[in-house]
């Protein structure tokens, strides 16, 4: 009847038990690193619904980030730039591109161009960029080298781990504030020793505790 | 000498017998298994299709609120913990019935647990299921959950905050669950060998030999499973009262008036303990009828668990007024504001029916002819549960809805979703039981074997004129 049972299977249940426990923690295990920030996060790169290059704009033709992104050394958001930003120039140039036509279709209708997110932070964080810009944390440090992306990457993971690192040691991620958005800008000497002197004359002492970021 | 033990009926009258009507040990054997072999009968799934229904509301509830977020309940400033963790609590206090039943009891060599420990057990596992779904989601975003565990977390590079007694709360309710789930599994090996062997149709053969562990019932089995059941029976009894200790110290570590008082840990394990009785006696007056196993879960079981209830809940009342005597005697004005405003202000109506259950009701259970009437101990033990669950709530939202800011009070109202998820609950706890009652014996068929023999051989001891007659050993 059924399967027999004698002593013989004890063994093979012990093992198939031992095999089980091994397979639920390797299971765990992998889908835990599977699912880590590490993982997944760098390397989104959306279409956009213009195909616009930075590497064009920011990095052949040196156009400052601040001409766009507006508030990004003055309010919590970088912000997204009007149509309007995009017709200061393209009312004049390019102005019969097919590529430009659904901006200039937006500069028609009013409705925005519907450009995609890249860097999503959750809605428990309260990132601000002004404090990062001031403080001396350039672009490069979180968006990498973005004026030499045609279509915008995201680089880093966002992941908690990987703000406290630089919250537990900014040093490294320090420079004086005209050079923020020059992307390939490189100190001359030790960059934690500027970064230590930047820290002294501030007095910058970036919060690890809970509520620096999550109120 | 006294004649007292020379006497069989003063005996019987000491201790009453824990098995009536005389059955053999192969009666108990078929009283207990028959219901897992017999064709499904109507009722079962009709009880199926209710509680799963109910079940089913439940996971709708929980998918609602994960998609949407914990707003959806009525949790919000000043009370953050509303129904959610009054029904952690509460579930969470419904399971130390059995985790007394099976380890305290055990050690203490109260023989009269054998006859109920398996449901008992049951119904801790259930109720921990059940409350372990609040803290979970509570946390806002479950798939998170594993961060209140110290395991490496590279996405989070830090450590959890270790003097937080919310955390402690997770590795008391963690543990509390695994030995309560090792010691029910360590208890069943030999019955499900049983059934195991009674079975007649293969697939029963094979679900019952793999899950009955290899049991063959040799001595070494038996010395080897009755060393582990001992050594589960000594790790759970401290369970007994670590876990709502800590669950209390929730409560009694931060600095709210009403919740930072020493006296928490003993009132919250007396609480549990008279709600878990209580809960038992709910469940197995109609589990005893419905599987027709009235002579080996007797009156005196239920009487002896009436006693508990009597017991703790006089307890339970000592501490509320011990609690009132603290906020006037520590001349705290703010303890003493929570108090007045726990019994007069706008939560009175929770408080009175707190009061009127838990303390009044189990009065009730001094008299005999009440402690042993099965349909007034039935409608009191509900009684008690609705006065435990007031106690948390009265105790959660009293405390938080008057801040020291007056311009921060508040009145906490659940919303349509608490209702519902904690209604779902219990549609959870009694699927899990029509479950367990389905197809596991639902009493210990070989501890109360064991302790019918032990029972036979003590008389073997008493003088020739008292020993039993004949027929009481046929059953060898």
């Amino acid at each position: 009847m059924g399967l027999k049972f004698s002593k013989k299977s004890d063994r093979i249940l012990r093992t198939v038990l031992v095999m089980a426990g091994l397979g639920v923690i390797g299971g765990a295990s992998t889908l835990y690193y599977a699912t880590l920030p590490t993982t997944l996060e760098p390397g989104y790169q959306p279409q956009q619904p213009v195909p616009y290059s930075h590497k064009l704009h920011a990095g052949n033709m040196g156009m400052d980030c601040t001409y766009c992104h507006t508030s990004v050394l003055k309010a919590a958001y970088a912000s997204i730039p009007p149509t309007q930003t995009c017709m200061n120039c393209h009312s004049k140039v390019k102005e019969k591109s097919l590529v430009l036509e659904p901006v200039r279709a937006s500069w028609a209708s009013g409705e925005s161009v519907p450009w995609v997110k890249v860097h999503r932070l959750p809605d428990y964080v309260f990132f601000n960029h002004s404090a990062h810009t001031n403080a001396g944390v350039s672009c490069v440090s979180c968006h990498g080298r973005i004026d030499q992306m045609v279509e915008v990457k995201q680089v880093q993971t966002l992941a908690m781990s990987w703000c406290l690192e630089c919250h537990r040691n900014p040093a490294p991620n320090l420079r004086p504030t005209q050079f923020v958005t020059k992307l390939d800008w490189k100190p001359e000497g030790d960059p934690v020793a500027l970064g230590r002197e930047i820290i002294a004359k501030k007095g910058i002492n970036p919060p690890v505790n809970c509520s620096g970021c999550h109120r | 000498m006294a004649d007292l033990a020379f006497d069989p009926k003063a005996v019987e009258q000491l201790s009453p017998p824990l098995v009536t009507g005389q059955p053999s040990l192969h009666d108990v054997t078929e009283a207990v298994s028959i219901h897992t072999e017999l064709e499904t009968h109507r009722n079962w799934y009709i009880a199926l299709a209710i509680s799963g229904s109910i079940t089913l509301l439940l996971g709708s509830m929980l998918a609602y609120l994960v998609a949407t977020g914990v707003g959806v309940w009525g949790n919000n400033n000043p009370v953050g913990w509303g129904w959610d963790i009054t029904n952690f609590v509460f579930w969470i206090g419904i399971g130390h019935a059995g985790t007394l039943i099976s380890a305290i009891l055990f050690l203490f060599r109260q023989k009269w647990r054998t006859s109920i420990n398996r449901f008992a057990e049951a119904m801790t596992l259930f109720a921990v299921a059940c409350a372990g779904i609040y803290p979970l989601v509570h946390v806002g975003r479950p798939w998170r959950a594993y961060w209140l565990f110290p395991i490496p977390n590279a996405d989070l590079a830090m450590w959890q905050n270790f003097r937080s007694p919310l955390l402690w709360d997770v590795f008391a309710v963690s543990t509390y669950a695994t030995v309560s789930a090792m010691f029910w599994y360590v208890g069943l090996i030999p019955d499900l060998a049983i059934i195991r062997d009674r079975a007649t149709t293969k697939l029963r053969h094979t679900i019952y030999g793999i899950a009955s562990l290899g049991w063959r019932g040799s001595a070494t089995h038996w010395k080897n499973y009755e060393k582990a059941y001992m050594i589960l029976a000594g790790l759970s009894t401290p369970l007994v009262l670590s876990v709502h200790t800590i669950v209390s110290f929730d409560f009694a570590v931060s600095i709210i008036p009403g919740w930072h008082t020493t006296i928490f840990p003993p009132y919250f394990v007396a609480g549990a303990i008279f709600s878990g009785f209580a809960m038992v006696i709910t469940l197995m007056v109609i589990a005893r009828w419905v599987f027709k196993v009235e002579h080996l879960v007797t009156m005196t079981h239920l009487e002896n668990m009436n006693k508990v209830i009597l017991a703790t809940g006089t307890i339970v009342g000592y501490a509320y007024a011990t609690e009132f005597f603290i906020a006037w005697y520590s001349g705290n004005e703010y303890e003493r504001f929570t108090f007045i405003n726990r019994a007069m202000g706008p939560y009175a109506w929770a408080y009175w029916s707190m009061v009127s259950c838990n303390v009044i009701s189990p009065q009730f259970f001094w008299f005999k002819k009440l402690r042993t009437n099965i349909p007034f101990m039935f409608v009191l033990s509900i009684f008690v549960n609705i006065g435990m669950w007031f106690e948390r709530f009265v105790i959660i939202a009293t405390s938080l809805h008057r801040d020291y800011l007056p311009a921060s009070w508040g009145y906490f109202r659940p919303t349509i979703v608490d209702i519902l998820t904690f209604f779902g609950t219990f549609g959870l706890f009694i699927t899990l039981f029509v479950f367990f009652t389905r197809f596991l014996p639902i009493i210990a068929v070989s501890e109360v074997k064991g302790m019918m023999i032990q029972t036979e051989h003590e008389k073997h001891y008493l003088p020739a004129t008292t020993a039993g007659s004949p027929e009481s050993v046929r059953a060898h």
